[in-house]
């Protein structure tokens, strides 16, 4: 509760900021339009007004200034026009129609999820091997943290079309994306948590004459959930991210990617900011889940975040 | 079918040696801890290869490592002026303008512990957006040539950056900004000589997070319009032709140059953290 008054005074600055750029941003479609409209604009050809900065047009035309906040295809739209739409196609909408975002945020989600599982159940797995394995920590383990310096991200859409010429399609290809992203931070990650157990501890389960698995189920494991958690909140956003951006440029009809190049293509702009606005929010609650259970599990196991 | 035997027994021939090399009595000496990762690659690509010609999978599909190798050989003009319009011009640019962003922002925040306590939070929750949707507004506003997508890579980059050098310049302990104190050190003695040098180790955590934010940022924006040149111009336009060997190409070129620019990073890094203990 400490940091409320700060976040709300950054936030309302970073808003304050961008309410003004609508102005400047918008000013030369908004000075076309009202001219068509039949308003006074000084100077009145738009090659003119070409000559002119965004600021020096508003400060000629401050009587155009309030209708940049209401421009249909602006640059940079005003946030109550986004606060509009996002109502409009959340709320309002049906969410079977084609024009909900609710519907649009499943197609997008459902695959994230199921890739983030897949990923991270794998990870786990390929965790436990390494950290058992000599062998296979030191032949994967440095291709696992070289991996992470590689913009796989950017070849989502390659791997989509792919995997559609050769019949896979829906949800699978996307999933196949999501789970990739989650997949590297769960391994890094579990295989520093499963080797946090101090020699201290570790030697006190070998008094016990405790085997392997048993070190692995009552020592390792729950040693390593804080790191799981750590790596769970990077793997969703990633996920997430990859998701978008395997619709973004592969015609794909639904989901928060397709929605934001539609709107961007078909000169709707307050559309795409709006598909971004939900995407953000989206990503904002699954971490937000994600760090909720965290800190539930974590106080039911007497434990402190990594 | 003789392919596919060749494959497995190449495949059982590198994991016994590697079992071998990880459990025998040099196990630790460096040149064989770099030898092991080597080896389990090169299994890798020898099992793509041999597999790809035993299935006899389409090479629209799949090319063979020895095709993407020959390709490349062949087009390294096209590759270097790709790499150039992409990472140089598109991706460095972005990146140190991102980064000078974030890191004035994070100074100027410094100053006030209200504001500190603002930033980091709004800050960490940005990093974790998908901004890359940015990419298509951004190429509307800046061109298609490579301002929009260094205008893309300053945004990705710049939350990561900030977050890590608020959180960089707030890691002195009281005892240490005391001791500066004491000797009559002004603000700006202090941030130069105590709290900018221990908060280096941050800041680089910061900068190699955002070296992958930075070639993907470049990457992604060209796929929404570029001029005719360019990796994610090449990806995209080689798929449609189905040169997926191209493809597979310009990927082996962002894979190496994303590595390598981490690596550059963390080599900086390693010189100017010197003190730190996990360098010593």
């Amino acid at each position: 509760m400490k940091s409320f008054f700060p976040v709300v005074t950054v936030v309302a600055a970073v808003l304050l900021i961008w309410i003004i750029a609508v102005v400047p941003m918008n000013m030369h479609l908004t000075a076309d339009q009202a001219q068509r409209d039949g308003l006074v604009v000084s100077p009145d050809t738009p090659i003119a007004r070409q000559d002119f900065s965004g600021l020096g047009l508003a400060v000629r035309n401050s009587h155009l200034i309030p209708l940049t906040y209401v421009n249909i295809r602006p640059r940079l739209p005003s946030p109550h026009q986004i606060a509009i739409e996002l109502y409009d196609t959340v709320i309002d909408k049906k969410i079977t129609s084609k024009r909900s975002l609710v519907y649009h945020g499943w197609v997008t989600l459902a695959p994230t999820l199921l890739g983030f599982a897949i990923g991270t159940l794998l990870g786990i797995m390929l965790a436990v091997g390494i950290v058992f394995s000599r062998v296979m920590d030191r032949s994967v383990m440095p291709w696992a943290i070289v991996s992470q310096t590689i913009p796989i991200l950017a070849l989502a859409p390659m791997i989509i079309v792919v995997m559609g010429a050769a019949g896979i399609q829906g949800i699978l290809p996307k999933a196949v994306i999501a789970a990739y992203l989650s997949f590297f931070p769960v391994v890094v990650g579990m295989v520093k948590g499963l080797r946090s157990p101090e020699g201290m501890q570790l030697d006190l389960l070998r008094t016990y004459h405790s085997s392997n698995s048993q070190g692995f189920w009552k020592l390792r494991l729950p040693a390593s959930t804080p790191y799981l958690f750590a790596s769970l909140k990077i793997g969703i956003s990633a996920s997430l991210i990859g998701t978008i951006v395997a619709e973004l440029p592969t015609g794909a009809k639904a989901g928060f990617g397709a929605r934001m190049l539609v709107g961007d293509q078909y000169g709707q702009p307050i559309l795409s900011w709006a598909a971004l606005f939900a995407a953000a929010i989206t990503a904002a609650a699954l971490v937000g889940i994600i760090g909720m259970i965290e800190r539930g599990t974590l106080r039911q196991m007497g434990m402190k975040p990594a | 079918m003789i392919y596919i035997v060749l494959g497995f027994a190449f495949w059982a021939a590198g994991w016994v040696l590697n079992v071998r090399l990880a459990n025998g009595p040099s196990g630790d000496v460096r040149s064989v801890r770099i030898a092991i990762p080597l080896i389990f690659g090169l299994t890798i690509l020898v099992i793509w290869e041999f597999f790809v010609l035993g299935f006899e999978i389409n090479p629209v599909f799949l090319p063979r490592p020895s095709d993407i190798m020959i390709r490349m050989s062949q087009e390294l003009p096209r590759l270097w002026a790709d790499f150039v319009q992409t990472i140089i011009k598109g991706a460095l640019t972005g990146y140190i303008i991102g980064g000078l962003a974030a890191f004035g922002v994070a100074i100027l925040a410094d100053r006030s512990e209200f504001l500190t306590r603002g930033v980091l939070p709004v800050g960490s929750f940005m990093a974790a957006l998908p901004i890359v949707g940015i990419a298509p507004i951004f190429v509307k506003w800046f061109g298609s040539d490579w301002e929009s997508k260094a205008a893309v890579v300053a945004v990705m980059v710049f939350f990561p950056i900030l977050v890590n050098a608020v959180a960089g310049l707030r890691d002195t302990t009281a005892m240490q900004r005391d001791l500066m104190r004491t000797y009559g050190a002004g603000y700006w003695p202090t941030l130069f000589k105590l709290r900018l040098p221990a908060a280096m180790p941050f800041i680089f955590n910061g900068l190699k997070i955002a070296t992958t934010l930075a070639l993907i940022g470049a990457i992604v924006a060209e796929f929404f319009g570029s001029p005719t040149v360019g990796m994610g111009f090449r990806i995209s336009t080689s798929f449609g032709q189905l040169a997926l060997d191209m493809v597979w190409a310009e990927i082996v070129v962002a894979a190496l140059a994303g590595s390598a620019c981490y690596g550059l990073v963390t080599l900086l890094e390693r010189w100017m953290t010197f003190w730190h203990p996990s360098n010593r």
